[in-house]
């Protein structure tokens, strides 16, 4: 469904994106892991052209992305990210609507599509709908954001690091808000995160990335148990490594159980 | 009185010129302002451009419109340059803010947009633009102040605005006047203001009705501003004969007593045109945008035809050789003719305080020279710059202490209060007799004669021979110490122009 060829991008003598070859399978969820710096967000951003390669070839259900205005490639991809940047001048529908209302889609047909998403995200459409993006929290903003992502009923969507700034909670519970609506839509998902346990728990399939060279890609099991580089070993083991820690330190207290009330 | 009855028609003028050149302005800043936020290597030049316009002293940048404009063979004295002034005036702040407000807009919301799959024009009108409004209204709102204030410098230009209550009340010494023209605009900008405000609250609250109401008001000034000029195309079967004044009390009172006897003998409308800045009056009359106004022979012969003559030509003088020449050089260069000799001279004298004159023994400028160097020597803002003072210096050797330039209207004033200790005066003034001055006698010559006298524009001399007829009769009616107390009774807030005018005219000074 989404397949990129030999794509790199330099911006002088800088390499941001080494000759990068990826596919992601229809109804996939792939994500892009690695650290700063490791070309991920680059990568993301030339599959709709917010970002143009140097070299490269990259096809959208079979089609070549230059082949038409970058808008209308956009309006068929659902995009969000980190800083969100939700409208501040539009209310909550408007801001969901507005890629419908790009495409010409009639009053009646946007206000059901917008009610319906803001169901999906899981969030009260008559209390949210006439609000302005100033008056939500940073939760319900992510939500929002997701759902002006789906509006126009995009076949693919791409997320750059969208869970970064949210407390774990919340996180969580959009993480399960996000696995739930992509198997439900069948949806094809270009995901970026440094986040490996949101790389293991949203991924099928997890390519990491260092110094804009991808390193490896495959199920999160293969590569713990076959890691290509010791960089992917080293990233994957950083969430185990940690677990470990934080139970030794409640094994050396006392249980959690007991201190409940 | 008069002045109250020309309020509604200098405001709607004050505020036609105003609002034609604040849209202009905003249309044209507007865009430009989205234009250097596109290709950024046009920012500094553009931004650049426009401050350096706006250090531009306002009234500097109409007066410069007036040559400009006729160096290009455009009509340049009126509404035009006035219009173009402020035009470029208003640019600024618009400009300004539509650039800050701009690029103050959050990065993400861009990308967001693009993401979204907005075209860039899309992304202008639906986010950027509505985005920065806030900061593209204030600086309209500043404009909008602005172009209402300096618009009453437009007076100068010859286009009539409010600032003539302000000009001719600060010359004739009418207070009231100065302050109705002041409150006016002042009104004029506080309502421009709020309804801009009042705009753009309606536009981000969604409402209808706010929205609606403003823009009906500004309809409202906008058709109140045109109706004068519709009509006047509508009613141009007779064109009235349009009598132009400079910014003194005398040539409001002349200006008024050749639009009563062109009433009076041949029943042609007339209008006048108060306050025009002294070379722009002789421009404006050869090029047909005025056809009468009084001047003095010492300043047609000085300045006007000075070109040709060189620089040295100040110097003694006998009268009636200056009269035949600027007659003769008038006619032949510009088709100008000299309809009236008043009667009087207007010179340039040198006055001083009574005490001191006794004190000193000052009688003649002669008299001046051992003294001048313990004095201050203050007169309008050409004198020092013209040929006549070099003549003087010349003359009688003389070197003041300090030389201060200052408004006409206001040197009387300094000389009574000793700011200054003398001051070259008009030899008419009413204020030699209100503030009891002494009047140098010119005893070496040195000052040319500047009689005053009625001039027409080459149409009027070719298209109306009755009114020529009229006003030669003004020949020799008005001599000095009339025109004197005739001065003095407006200066003194006896009476305005239009009414010493109308007693004259009924034989009654």
């Amino acid at each position: 469904m989404i397949e990129l060829l030999e794509v790199s991008k330099r911006y002088g003598d800088a390499v941001a994106v080494d000759r990068v070859s990826l596919r992601v399978e229809p109804g996939e969820l792939l994500v892009l892991l690695g650290g700063s710096g490791s070309g991920k967000t680059t990568t993301l951003k030339m599959v709709n052209r917010l970002i143009e390669p140097t070299s490269g070839r990259i096809r959208l259900a079979g089609k070549d992305v230059t082949a038409g205005p970058p808008h209308e490639l956009r309006r068929r991809i659902g995009y969000v990210f980190q800083r969100l940047g939700l409208f501040p001048h539009l209310t909550v529908a408007d801001n969901v609507g507005i890629t419908p209302a790009l495409l010409g889609w009639d009053a009646a047909r946007i206000r059901a599509r917008v009610d319906a998403l803001l169901e999906l995200v899981e969030l009260d459409p008559a209390q949210v709908r006439e609000r302005r993006p100033g008056a939500l929290s940073g939760g319900q903003a992510q939500r929002v954001a997701v759902a002006r992502a789906l509006a126009a009923e995009p076949p693919v969507l791409l997320f750059d690091e969208p869970f970064g700034a949210l407390d774990p909670i919340t996180r969580e519970s959009l993480q399960r808000a996000i696995a739930r609506i992509r198997r439900q839509l069948g949806l094809t998902v270009m995901f970026v995160t440094h986040d490996v346990v949101e790389a293991l728990v949203l991924g099928d399939r997890v390519a990491v990335m260092r110094h804009g060279r991808l390193l490896q890609v495959g199920g999160g099991q293969d590569l713990l148990r076959a890691p290509a580089d010791p960089y992917v070993e080293q990233i994957l083991r950083a969430p185990l490594e940690q677990a470990r820690a934080v139970t030794a330190l409640f094994g050396e207290s006392s249980a959690p159980e007991e201190t409940a009330p | 009185m008069e002045q109250l009855a020309l309020l509604p028609g200098r405001l709607t003028a004050h505020l036609g010129l105003t609002l034609v050149a604040l849209a202009l302005g905003v249309a044209v800043s507007v865009p430009l302002g989205v234009l250097v936020t596109r290709v950024r290597r046009l920012e500094a030049p553009v931004l650049g451009t426009a401050s350096v316009i706006q250090t531009i002293p306002s009234l500097a940048l109409l007066a410069f419109m007036v040559p400009a404009l006729a160096a290009l063979g455009a009509r340049s004295i009126g509404y035009v340059p006035a219009l173009i002034g402020l035009f470029l005036y208003s640019l600024l702040p618009v400009l300004r803010n539509t650039v800050a407000g701009l690029s103050a807009i959050d990065p993400a919301v861009l990308e967001a947009a693009d993401g979204v799959g907005m075209t860039p024009r899309e992304r202008l009108w639906r986010v950027e633009l509505p985005l920065a409004l806030p900061l593209i209204v204030a600086g309209v709102r500043t404009s909008a102040v602005w172009t209402v204030g300096t618009a009453t410098l437009s007076t100068p230009v010859g286009a009539p605005s409010l600032g003539d209550f302000i000009f001719s009340g600060l010359q004739t010494r009418n207070f009231t006047s100065v302050v109705v023209g002041c409150v006016a605009a002042a009104g004029l900008a506080l309502l421009l203001d709020g309804l801009v405000r009042g705009l753009l609250i309606g536009v981000e609250r969604r409402s209808r009705r706010v929205v609606g109401l403003c823009l009906g008001v500004f309809g409202l000034l906008a058709a109140l501003a045109a109706a004068p000029v519709v009509g006047g195309a509508l009613g141009r079967g007779t064109a009235p004969i349009v009598i132009g004044a400079k910014t003194f009390t005398e040539q409001y009172i002349l200006s008024r007593i050749v639009a009563g006897r062109i009433a009076e003998a041949t029943h042609r409308p007339t209008e006048t045109l108060d306050s025009l800045g002294s070379t722009v009056a002789f421009d404006a009359l050869r090029t047909g945008q005025i056809d009468v106004y009084v001047d003095y022979s010492g300043t047609l012969w000085a300045t006007v035809l000075a070109s040709n003559q060189g620089e040295a030509q100040a110097g003694p003088m006998d009268r009636a050789a200056v009269l035949r020449e600027v007659e003769q050089k008038l006619r032949e260069r510009y088709g100008v003719l000299v309809a009236a000799r008043l009667g009087f001279e207007n010179t340039y004298a040198l006055a001083v305080r009574r005490a001191d004159a006794e004190r000193l023994g000052l009688r003649r400028i002669s008299d001046l020279g051992r003294h001048a160097p313990g004095l201050k020597v203050g007169a309008d803002y050409e004198l020092f710059q013209r040929p006549e003072w070099r003549s003087i210096e010349r003359a009688y050797g003389l070197k003041f202490a300090e030389q201060r330039s200052m408004d006409p209207s206001l040197m009387y004033e300094a000389l009574k209060n000793g700011a200054v200790d003398v001051i070259g005066a008009f030899s008419t003034d009413g204020r030699i007799i209100s503030y009891d001055l002494v009047v140098l006698e010119d005893d070496r010559g040195a000052i040319p004669p500047y009689d005053a006298v009625v001039l027409a524009g080459p149409r009027l001399v070719r298209e109306h021979p009755e009114v020529i007829r009229a006003l030669a009769g003004l020949e020799g009616t008005i001599d000095a110490a009339k025109m004197r107390r005739m001065n003095a009774d407006v200066d003194e807030g006896k009476a305005v122009p239009a009414a010493v005018a109308e007693r004259f005219l009924q034989g009654r000074y």
